[in-house]
C-alpha cells in the first residue's frame, strides 16, 4: 500500500470535511434553536460565494472588503428570511416549515441565476496558492487554508457558544421554549440571531467552497452532503456536525480514489444507513438524559 | 410601583401587587378553561391558589405570565393587573423583566445545560446580575453541583434549582406551581420552609398553586380554592383552616388538631410525622 498516497488523500478529505463540519455547524444551530430543517443550507452557501464574487470580480473590490460585505450581506439575509418566511410560520407544522425552506432554496438559485447567469464561474483567487509539503505529502494550500479558516471560525463559535451569555440562552432555548420564554429570554430574538449567525457561516463555506472548486448556481448540491454530516452527527449536536464532517469528507476521499468518484455517494448513504441503525439520532443526537 | 400603589402603601395598607378581575382563558378559540375567575395578592404577601387536578390552576398562572399564549390559549375576557397595569398584549419575556416569574409546573430545568448555565439563564430577567452566592446560600447543594448537568440532579435538587433561578431574578412577584409534585415529604418540608425564608427574607410576593393544601397553608396568610374555572371559597388562611367543608374537602380531616402542625414550618422547624 502506498501510504503517502493514503496519507495526501485523507488530508484532502478532512480538508473537504472541514468545511462540511463548518456548513454542519450553520445547519446545526438553527435546527436546535428554531427546530427547522433548513434544506436551504446549501444554496444559502452558495449565495455567500456568489456575493463574493459580486463584490470582487463584478465591484472589483478589494478581497478584504468583498468578504467583510459579503458576511454582512449574509447577516441581513439570515435576518431578513427569518422575519420574513419563518417566524409567520411558528406553530405550523414541521413538514409545512421543511418544504418552505426548499422553496426558499429554489428561489435563491433562480434569483442567482437572473443576476450572474447559469454557467460555473472561477471566483478570483484569495487563498494562497503555492504548494503545501507535509513532510513529502503534497498538499494543496487552497484546501489547507480552507481548513485553517474553517477551523478558527468553528474553535470561535464553539468558545461563544459555551462561554457567552447569548449562547447560554440559545441553549435555554433550544432545551425548552416555554422555560427560556419564563427566564425571561427574548425567545423570537433568539430565532433571529441563530438565523443571522448560521446565514454568515454558510456564506464564509461558501466563499471557502467556491475558491476552491468554482462556483455555479448549483454548487448547493454541497448542502446534500452536509445534510448527510447532521444527520449521522445527530441533528441538534455540535459535536456531531463537527466530528461527521470530518468523518464523512475523509470517507468520501478515500471512497473516491480507492474506489472510483462514482462510489463516493454509496460510501456515504452506506455510513448513514449503519449509522440510524444503530443510532436512530445520530452519533451525537439527542437521547433525552436519563437520571440514574 | 404605580403612584397610587405609593400612596395605598404610605396609607399603611399593603398595596395589591397583582389583581385578576373576572379573567375568562379560552384554549383553541374553542375549550373554555376559566370562567371569570378573581383573585389578588397584596405586596409581600404568599396567596395560595388550591384545587384539584384540572380545575384551571396551571392556566390561571399562565395567564398571568403571559404563556398562555405558547399553547393558542388567550384571555377573551376580564383582565390581569400587574404593578397596577394590564398585562394582556405584553410578551412574556417582557413581564419577567418586569419582575414577574414564574416557576412553571414540573420545574422545567435547562436539563442540558449546568446548574450554573441555568442560573445564568435566569439573568436575563434583569436581577442582579451574574451573582449568585445568594441562591447557594439558601441552597448549598447546588453550590456543590453547580457544574453538574442539570439533567442528572435529583427531583429535590431540580425544584431547589427553579426556585434558585428565580433568587437570579430578583422578582417583585413569583408565581410557584406546585413545588411539592413528586418530592418526598420531607424536601417537601425543606422547600417550604426555604419558600417562606424568601418572602420573609426579601418580601417577595408568592402565588402559590399547590395540591398539597397543608403544606400551602401553612405559608400562606390567604388562600383562594378553586373548582372547574372559578374561586368558591376564599379567604384568610386561619379562617379556611377552621371551616369545616376546607377541613373535609382540602385537607382531608374531620377533626380537630391535624393541621395545626403545618404552622410549625414557618418557624423553619424540621418535623419528623407527616400527614395528608
Ligand atoms: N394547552 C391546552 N389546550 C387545551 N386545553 C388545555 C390546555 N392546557 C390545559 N388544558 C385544559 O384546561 C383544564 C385545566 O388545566 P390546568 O393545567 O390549568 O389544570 P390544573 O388545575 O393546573 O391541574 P393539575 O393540578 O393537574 O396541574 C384541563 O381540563 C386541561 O385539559
Ligand atoms: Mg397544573
Amino acid at each position: 500500500m502506498d501510504w503517502l498516497f493514503f496519507f495526501e488523500i485523507s488530508l484532502a478529505g478532512l480538508g473537504t470535511g472541514g468545511l462540511y463540519a463548518l456548513t454542519g455547524l450553520a445547519f446545526v444551530l438553527i435546527y436546535k434553536a428554531t427546530r427547522v430543517i433548513n434544506l436551504a443550507i446549501g444554496e444559502l452557501l452558495m449565495l455567500g460565494a456568489y456575493l463574493f464574487f459580486g463584490f470582487a470580480a463584478g465591484l472589483a473590490l478589494p478581497h478584504w472588503m468583498a468578504i467583510l460585505l459579503t458576511l454582512l450581506l449574509a447577516a441581513v439575509v439570515g435576518g431578513g428570511v427569518e422575519r420574513l418566511f419563518i417566524r409567520p410560520m411558528l406553530g405550523e407544522s414541521p413538514i409545512s416549515v421543511f418544504m418552505l425552506t426548499i422553496g426558499l432554496g429554489s428561489i435563491l438559485i433562480g434569483v442567482v441565476e437572473l443576476i450572474w447567469g447559469p454557467n460555473p464561474q472561477r471566483l478570483p483567487e484569495f487563498l494562497p496558492t503555492t504548494p503545501l509539503f507535509l513532510g513529502e505529502a503534497y498538499l494543496s494550500s487552497k484546501i489547507a487554508a480552507a481548513f485553517a479558516a474553517a477551523a478558527v471560525m468553528v474553535v470561535a463559535f464553539v468558545l461563544v457558544f459555551r462561554f457567552w451569555r447569548g449562547g447560554v440562552a440559545l441553549r435555554a432555548t433550544a432545551s425548552d421554549q416555554a422555560a427560556a420564554y419564563s427566564m425571561g429570554i427574548n425567545v423570537p430574538q433568539v430565532f433571529s440571531l441563530a438565523w443571522v449567525v448560521a446565514c454568515v457561516i454558510a456564506a464564509a463555506a461558501g466563499m471557502l467552497v467556491g475558491a476552491i472548486g468554482g462556483i455555479a448556481p448549483t454548487m448547493g448540491v454541497f448542502g446534500l452532503s452536509v445534510l448527510v454530516v447532521v444527520i449521522v452527527g445527530g441533528l441538534d449536536s455540535v459535536f456531531g456536525a463537527l466530528v461527521a464532517g470530518l468523518l464523512i469528507g475523509l470517507l468520501e476521499a478515500l471512497a473516491g480514489a480507492y474506489l472510483g468518484g462514482e462510489y463516493k455517494l454509496l460510501a456515504t448513504f452506506s455510513l448513514l444507513v449503519v449509522v440510524l441503525m444503530l443510532r436512530p439520532y445520530g452519533l451525537f443526537g439527542t437521547h433525552e438524559i436519563e437520571r440514574l | 410601583m404605580t403612584a397610587a400603589a405609593r400612596t395605598l402603601e404610605r396609607l399603611g395598607e399593603p398595596a395589591t401587587v397583582l389583581a385578576v378581575n373576572n379573567v375568562e382563558v379560552v384554549y383553541n378559540h374553542t375549550v373554555q378553561v376559566l370562567r371569570g375567575l378573581s383573585l389578588q395578592v397584596a405586596e409581600g404577601s404568599v396567596v395560595a391558589l388550591l384545587g384539584s387536578n384540572g380545575a384551571g390552576k396551571t392556566t390561571t398562572l399562565k395567564a398571568i405570565s403571559g404563556l398562555l399564549a405558547l399553547e393558542n390559549g388567550a384571555i377573551t375576557a376580564g383582565d390581569v393587573q400587574f404593578d397596577g397595569a394590564s398585562v394582556r398584549g405584553r410578551a412574556p419575556h417582557a413581564l419577567v423583566r418586569g419582575g414577574l416569574f414564574h416557576v412553571m409546573e414540573g420545574r422545567r430545568i435547562f436539563e442540558d445545560l449546568t446548574v450554573e448555565e441555568n442560573l445564568v439563564a435566569a439573568t436575563y430577567a434583569g436581577g442582579a446580575g451574574r451573582d449568585f452566592d445568594l441562591v447557594y446560600e439558601y441552597f448549598p447543594r447546588l453550590a456543590e453541583r453547580r457544574r453538574a448537568l442539570a439533567g442528572y440532579l435529583s427531583g429535590g435538587e431540580q425544584q431547589m434549582l427553579a426556585i434558585g433561578r428565580a433568587l437570579v431574578a430578583a422578582p417583585r412577584i413569583i408565581l410557584l406551581d406546585e413545588p411539592s409534585l413528586g418530592l418526598s415529604p420531607m424536601l417537601t418540608e425543606e422547600i417550604f420552609t426555604i419558600i417562606a425564608r424568601i418572602n420573609a427574607e426579601r418580601g417577595t410576593s408568592m402565588l402559590l398553586v399547590e395540591q398539597n393544601a397543608a403544606m400551602a397553608f401553612a405559608v400562606s396568610s390567604y388562600a383562594y380554592i378553586m373548582e372547574t374555572g372559578r374561586i368558591v371559597i376564599d379567604g384568610p388562611v386561619e379562617r379556611l383552616m377552621r371551616d369545616q367543608d376546607v377541613r373535609e374537602f382540602y385537607l382531608g380531616m374531620g377533626e380537630e388538631g391535624a393541621a395545626r402542625s403545618y404552622r410549625d414550618v414557618k418557624h423553619y422547624k424540621r418535623r419528623k410525622r407527616w400527614l395528608s
